[in-house]
């Protein structure tokens, strides 16, 4: 399969009062056609920011993007202009977002949200923009589809409203559906019935998915290849199964060992990553994880490493060779100095 | 409900000799009015955000109460502290009512219980400094002795929370989120509780910040005997932290075990869908897992459903689910369940009182 988007050398800044915010460094990777890759990192590690920038949704000022290209089909979408951008945004590049009710217009009827992508992108009349909307609707499991077409978003329960946002995600037949957290405001029951939904869909219309989340829990089951963020630089990438069973970055390591796994029996005590993550208005010059990390050497307070290939599809940024270090330490003691 | 109810809570808390009851919660109901009307108001309906809960708490546990948002679960930790005042029900607390006593008499039992709120960047005021924030309860119990010794104490309180001493005189906004929860933490313990309820402590918190949190939690716990109630939607953080779990659905408990024995061997149909949901870390076990998707949406506490509340969404629904309560039964060694696939769970009528159903 071909790639369906190229990012080279993205950097995003924001130019405030207190100086520039390093938010994106410098990212480069590629989704294919079809493919799910998920971004993986905390608030402030550039994940969002680094995903809006692909199709210009940073406000600007304060926001820039300096530098990089993305390709799209052959064209760079950091040289078009708004007119050519908007022909590709909710049309052949959709995105869905966190909170379903903020970002849906609390004045106007479910029905007139969706038909309004239809009408503008795809020039259907009413009529025919209003029985899109009810499949749309059907596709995405909201019951009596032709009756709530005419509701409003308070009139939808949480996990109801994010259904409404991926139908109208899906209603120009996207090639790529952008996702920034679209589960982390429900409840794991609801949660697992969106991840279900996003699965099935995919099969059936085959777009590719970018899926950004902080819980490396949820996309564990459904993402083909995983980028971790930090900083705002990817520090890892690698498929699914590589990442989450033999990770090679201390910060991705940390991640795995610091939250408690439903499946293991009682870890004896959660392995914090201590400290906290860099000022990305004065980043260090150094690797970004460096003061927090456990394996740092002195190589790494001098050189930031690049993302450096470790083959079979997988990179990391580190100056440390991780390949004999186990995540689940089975000994019985873990012996972790303790915050206190 | 039921005095048989009733009766197999106080005898739960018997079997386990002992271990000293530190909270006895018993039918615990909170419903807060709807009304319509701008002048004259009148009720028209009540949200019945508890309704009839019943647990005891032994000194030193941790008591996991895990639940999906608009359960009731938060609500539960308010109406115990007494932020609310309960509908009905008793909770008694080493040995007194707190629903019964006086408001002199409740003031100087909230020095044996406090509370962690689950916002760091919301339940900090803004404008004070860190010493005063810690330091307001001393003032507040009149316990802090002079402003040197209360100083002195909050200065001890910050170094157990793990922060810098010196930090005494810096405002909220100068601290992360895993910081200012921490800052919370040390005002919660500075009147020396005894019983800390915990409200989603970390669910405002970076995956990384989350650990160092429930670390300090633990090690608090450890040094002081602390007993905790821990609120949480999180149920792999639950199973980490607590010796017995809670589950709460719409307003009631409907399953109490212990840790691994709610984890391995979940009784009621919506424990299962909600063990079943969580995600796991591992692409591996994802890929294979079977997850129990449940239907819908969890109905109206204003207009919860005839019979069992979970009757709507549940897969393995009978007749008898639609008609009558279950009640909340012992089916062996303190697993509590309220579902009537199992012998030992009776049906109750509107009033909670056991009726028989012809076979």
């Amino acid at each position: 399969m071909g790639n369906l988007i190229e990012v080279r050398n993205l950097q995003t800044q924001f130019f405030t009062q207190d100086g520039i915010v390093h938010a994106v460094n410098g990212i480069t990777y590629e989704v294919a056609e079809g493919e799910t890759v998920a971004i993986v990192g905390e608030s402030g590690s550039g994940k969002s920011v680094g995903v809006m920038s692909l199709i210009r949704l940073i406000p600007e000022p304060p926001g820039k993007i300096v530098d990089g290209e993305v390709n799209f089909d052959g064209q760079d979408l950091l040289k078009l202009n708004e007119e050519e951008l908007r022909q590709i945004r909710g049309n052949r590049i959709a995105m869905i977002f966190q909170d379903p009710m903020t970002s849906l217009n609390p004045v106007l009827t479910i029905g007139r949200q969706i038909t309004e992508a239809l009408e503008l992108h795809l020039n259907m009349n009413r009529e025919e923009s209003r029985k899109r909307a009810i499949e749309l609707l059907e596709l995405v499991g909201i019951p009596d589809a032709a009756a709530r077409l005419d509701d409003y978003p308070h009139q939808f329960s949480g996990g109801m409203r994010q259904r409404v946002m991926i139908a109208m995600g899906l209603s120009c037949n996207p090639q790529l559906l952008i996702a920034d957290e679209p589960t982390t405001a429900l409840d794991v029951t609801i949660q697992a019935q969106i991840v279900d939904l996003v699965r099935r869909l995919q099969n059936e219309l085959g777009m590719a998915i970018i899926w950004i989340t902080h819980d490396l829990g949820v996309v564990a089951g459904l993402a083909d290849r995983v980028l971790v963020m930090y900083s705002g630089f990817i520090v890892e990438e690698g498929p699914v199964d590589i990442i989450y069973g033999q990770p090679r970055h201390p910060y991705t390591l940390g991640l795995l060992r610091s939250i408690p796994r439903l499946d293991l029996g009682r870890q004896k005590r959660l392995i914090p990553i201590e400290g906290l993550p860099p000022d990305l208005l004065d980043p260090p010059k150094s690797c970004p994880f460096a003061p927090r990390c456990t394996f740092v050497i002195d190589r790494c307070l001098e050189e930031n490493p690049p993302l450096m290939s470790l083959g079979s599809g997988r990179k990391s940024a580190c100056w440390v060779d991780l390949s004999d270090v186990e995540i689940y330490d089975t000994s019985a003691d873990t012996q972790v100095e303790a915050v206190v | 409900m039921s005095e048989q109810n009733l009766q197999q809570a106080s005898n739960a808390s018997q079997n386990t000799g002992a271990d000293e009851v530190l909270l006895r919660v018993l039918n615990l109901k909170m419903h807060f009015p709807i009304t319509r009307g701008i002048i004259l108001q009148r009720q028209v309906g009540s949200i019945k955000a508890v309704d009839g809960i019943t647990f005891d708490l032994l000194r030193g546990e941790t008591l996991g109460l895990v639940g999906e948002s608009g359960c009731g679960k938060s609500t539960t930790g308010r109406a115990i502290l007494q932020l609310y005042e309960p509908t009905d029900g008793e909770v008694i607390f080493e040995g007194q009512d707190l629903t019964q006593i006086g408001s002199g008499d409740l003031r100087r039992m909230r020095r044996r219980m406090q509370m962690i709120f689950q916002d760091p960047y919301a339940s900090l005021n803004p404008r004070m400094t860190v010493g005063s924030i810690v330091g307001e309860p001393l003032e507040v119990h009149k316990i802090g002795g002079s402003r040197r010794e209360q100083q002195e104490r909050v200065q001890e309180l910050l170094k157990i929370v793990g922060l810098n001493p010196y930090f005494i005189n810096r405002y909220p906004h100068e601290f992360s989120g895993g910081q200012r929860q921490r800052i919370g933490v040390a005002r919660a313990l500075a009147v020396n509780p005894s019983f800390i309820v915990c409200d989603e402590p970390i669910s405002a918190l970076d995956v990384s910040i989350q650990a160092q949190v429930i670390n300090l939690l633990e090690d608090l716990q450890s040094e002081m005997g602390l007993t905790y109630l821990f609120i949480a939607h999180d149920l792999s953080v639950v199973r980490h932290i607590s010796d017995r779990i809670a589950v709460m659905y719409l307003g009631k408990i409907v399953e109490l075990a212990d840790r691994e024995e709610l984890y391995e061997n979940p009784l009621h149909p919506y424990t299962q869908a909600l063990l079943s949901a969580v995600p796991i870390p591992d692409p591996q076990i994802e890929k294979k897992r079977q997850r129990i998707i449940l239907e819908g949406d969890v109905p109206s506490p204003a207009d919860p459903p005839t019979g069992c509340n979970f009757s709507t969404r549940c897969p393995q629904v009978m007749d008898i689910c639609r008609q009558h309560e279950p009640s909340f039964a012992d089916v062996g060694d303190g697993h509590y369940v309220a579902c009537f696939l199992y012998d030992e769970v009776q049906p109750l009528n509107a009033e909670g009182k056991p009726v028989t159903v012809a076979a």
